[in-house]
């Protein structure tokens, strides 16, 4: 397994970089919030993301994608963390990508995925019901009417569930409320009747929303996989999707300690530049170390997903445990070190703490892969 | 079949001749030196056959004794001694920090003086570096060398020496510039320890052990000749001495289940299923320490693919910025690992000899102790955050 990028995948990294940082920087994100874009980000943006190619990294030759692997999408996320730029990117190049690759049939992946890759289509997963990461959590009913189901229940923390044309949909077809099994995956467009989709607020000013689906009628056809079996789906999409939201998370933690270190270079308090101190020195050194660390856990869980490693799961896990923790401290102590121009909106970094509380909850905080990687390892 | 091809079948078929069955079991390493000790007669044959080719420093070039072979060569030496088991032939700071830097340093009357005998496991060496007053402010040093014809004369106190009861030679920091500043004054000399103006007293240390010494010099004497990197220029070797050393000792946070690709469990959540139980769902079934296993799992599973990054982009490039997080992040990680072994195994773990315990037990216990040790060896932790600070991020010093 190689930790280090090869040429192809250097190369796509350094043209998202200069991309992002022409195209989107921060700028770009503070003009999305402070205009209250409906969209949430920007459209014409998104269309220049998608003639790069990025929206089929993830997508098979065969269906107009350009099956580039998860080391190129991750190193794309990495570079979108630091920029910190809004985009359909995670909820359709991933999630919706990946959902239709592994579970949809010929006919499905012939009808969406063409369009995902040429950006007429964006996708979303109404998973979660709870306050936190629960993915067999599903208490949103599928009954079967005749060759039709009907599905009622309520779905949260939907990311970009406002803004996409086709929403993924996890139900209950049969077993208990926490079963694995007993789910199944319905897709849904989102102007269906009987969908109520509520734009929520979120800290980082980025795109969620609550559903309602209010006895909505989803033909057989639109279920995506085997009914009961959704649970096999979405654990190989949450995967996937973990680990490209930690590789936004690295960017954004990068980002962040980064621009503390200019400040603390620069920066003057009793006669001398702040970043003397040994007292910051060493936060520094430790947030640097937990940095690398974390980039290393990245890489190589970008790696499982591409080599197919049978223990992807935890690879999974790690990538975004180590995000998660070294987010959480990276974005804490940059404001503390930029001291009280850190709280004030006018800098960037209380910017970057925003996003990276978001960012945590989406798909399983630390303590969640904690405990699931301690159960994985069978202890 | 490539030439990589060829030499694996080679060694191969060299180790499965030369490598005796007793050296393909678990056990300790010879060290070697003037009047070495085997624990098995086959210590001493595996030591002769391997130092004979050279593969006990197996990149050192062939004119100093070494195997000199290519990196790629190594792996494949490496890989083949691993596939049979095969123990190290020879365990010496010779090797591991000396060497390196007599092959980068010295000049060439010296390597070919020096480096056979490292090679061949014929001289133990020690390091003198550390003083009473000269801690993590090593270049505050004061053992003293003054030239008197072919040799110097040196008088002065070095710490924290190695097993300096048992080795033959001493590679030491010493002042031959006492009027310069502090960092260029100091001589990297090698100086005989069987004299009768060196002696050595070992330290117990908290794990009951005393692998470390106390060395006086009192009109101990070292030829002129044996002066390496030239007169007042031995902080430069000095330094990068201590990075053979760093890497030595990062090395250890990796050894304690660091690679978590190879088995599911790791030797951590086995003790706390051991000595804390498991629930019905077989986890371990204090939920606080099992929650703080799994953290260090990760972590050293971090640690360990940062380790090997490392590697690779050292291999394309540059050395690798992040290697100089590798002796503070390893050694803490180490010490941790030892603290929750003591967590989970209560009274167990704090137990000193003799009845009530396994052997297995009161090593754990000794071997705790003993890591404390690591983050202070070869620079503190502390000394590692400004090295970071300083060299990796830019961090001013005024």
């Amino acid at each position: 397994m190689a930790l280090i990028l090869n040429e192809e995948q250097q190369s796509l990294k350094d043209i998202a970089k200069e991309f992002l940082q022409k195209n989107a920087p921060v700028t770009h994100f503070r003009e999305i919030r402070d205009t209250q874009n409906e969209l949430g980000y920007d459209q014409s943006l998104w269309s220049e993301m998608v003639n790069l190619g990025w929206s089929g990294i993830l997508i098979p030759e065969e269906y107009g994608g350009f099956d580039f692997g998860m080391v190129g999408m991750g190193s794309i996320f990495e570079e979108m963390g630091r920029t910190l730029t809004p985009s359909p990117l995670f909820s359709t190049g991933v999630l919706g990508a990946s959902l239709l690759t592994l579970g949809g049939d010929d006919k499905q992946k012939q009808n969406y995925l063409p369009r995902i890759v040429d950006g007429s289509l964006t996708t979303a997963l109404a998973l979660e019901e709870g306050n936190r990461h629960s993915p067999f959590s599903i208490s949103t009913k599928a009954t079967k009417a005749g060759n039709d189901y009907k599905i009622s229940g309520e779905k949260t923390f939907v990311i970009d569930g406002h803004c996409s044309n086709l929403i993924v949909v996890a139900a209950r077809t049969e077993g208990s409320d926490d079963d694995a099994s007993g789910i199944t995956l319905f897709l849904v467009e989102a102007d269906a009747d009987g969908i109520e989709i509520t734009k929520t607020s979120m800290v980082d000013s980025r795109n969620c929303a609550n559903i309602k689906f209010n006895d909505i009628t989803v033909l057989s056809s639109n279920l995506l996989g085997e009914e009961n079996n959704g649970a096999a789906i979405l654990e190989e999409v949450l995967d996937r999707a973990q680990i490209a939201i930690s590789a936004e998370m690295l960017g954004n933690a990068s980002q962040a300690f980064d621009v503390t270190l200019d400040y603390l270079k620069e920066r003057k308090q009793f006669g001398s530049v702040i970043g003397t101190f040994q007292a910051l020195q060493h936060r520094a050194a430790e947030m640097y170390s937990e940095l690398e660390l974390t980039k290393s856990s990245v890489i190589a869980a970008c790696n499982a997903v591409d080599e197919n490693s049978n223990d992807l799961k935890r690879m999974a896990s790690l990538a975004k445990y180590k995000a998660g923790e070294t987010n959480h401290l990276v974005t804490n102590e940059a404001v503390q070190m930029h001291g009280g121009v850190g709280v004030t909106d006018e800098y960037d970094v209380g910017l970057y703490l925003k996003r990276a509380r978001v960012t945590e909850q989406i798909f399983g905080n630390s303590e969640y892969h904690l405990d699931r990687y301690a159960t994985l390892s069978e202890y | 079949m490539t030439d990589l091809q060829t030499f694996r079948e080679e060694t191969r078929d060299w180790l499965e001749a030369n490598c005796p069955q007793e050296m393909r079991k678990p056990g300790d390493v010879a060290w070697g030196g003037r009047n070495p000790q085997f624990s098995h007669p086959d210590q001493k044959i595996w030591l002769e056959r391997m130092g004979e080719k050279g593969w006990t420093c197996p990149t050192w070039p062939k004119e100093y004794g070494g195997g000199g072979l290519s990196k790629e060569e190594n792996k494949i030496l490496q890989e083949e001694m691993g596939a049979i088991g095969a123990r190290s032939p020879l365990g010496s700071f010779g090797i591991w920090m000396l060497g390196p830097a007599l092959l980068e340093f010295a000049n060439e009357e010296q390597k070919k003086e020096h480096l056979p005998p490292i090679v061949r496991g014929e001289v133990w060496w020690c390091q003198g570096y550390s003083e009473p007053g000269s801690g993590s402010d090593l270049a505050s040093l004061s053992t003293k060398a003054v030239e008197d014809g072919d040799n110097y004369v040196i008088n002065g106190q070095k710490i924290w020496t190695s097993y300096a009861d048992k080795a033959d030679k001493i590679f030491c920091l010493v002042r031959t510039g006492p009027q310069e500043p502090k960092h260029d004054g100091i001589s990297f000399l090698l100086i005989d320890m069987d004299q009768p103006g060196v002696t050595t007293r070992p330290i117990t240390l908290i794990s009951g052990k005393s692998p470390f010494c106390e060395t006086f010099f009192d009109d101990a004497k070292a030829p002129t000749k044996d002066l390496v990197g030239g007169l007042n220029k031995g902080w430069t070797v000095a330094k990068r001495l201590l990075e053979h050393e760093r890497t030595m000792i990062s090395a250890m946070g990796l050894s304690g289940g660091g690679d978590g690709s190879k088995k599911t469990k790791s030797g951590l959540a086995e003790i706390g299923k051991k000595y804390v139980g498991i629930d019905a769902d077989q986890k371990i079934s204090d939920k606080a320490l099992r929650r703080k296993v799994a953290m260090h799992d990760l972590n050293s599973r971090a640690f360990g693919l940062t380790m090997q990054r490392v590697g690779e982009e050292t291999k394309v490039g540059a050395p690798s910025p992040a290697a100089a997080m590798g002796k503070y992040y390893g050694t803490e990680h180490n010490k941790l690992r030892y603290e929750l072994m003591l967590e989970a195994m209560g009274t167990q773990g704090v137990g000193w000899d003799g009845e009530g315990f396994s052997m297995e037990e009161l090593a754990i216990t000794r071997d705790w102790l003993r890591t404390k040790a690591n983050s202070i060896e070869g620079g503190t932790s502390e000394v590692q955050l400004n090295v970071i600070s300083k060299r990796v991020l830019g961090l001013p010093d005024k």
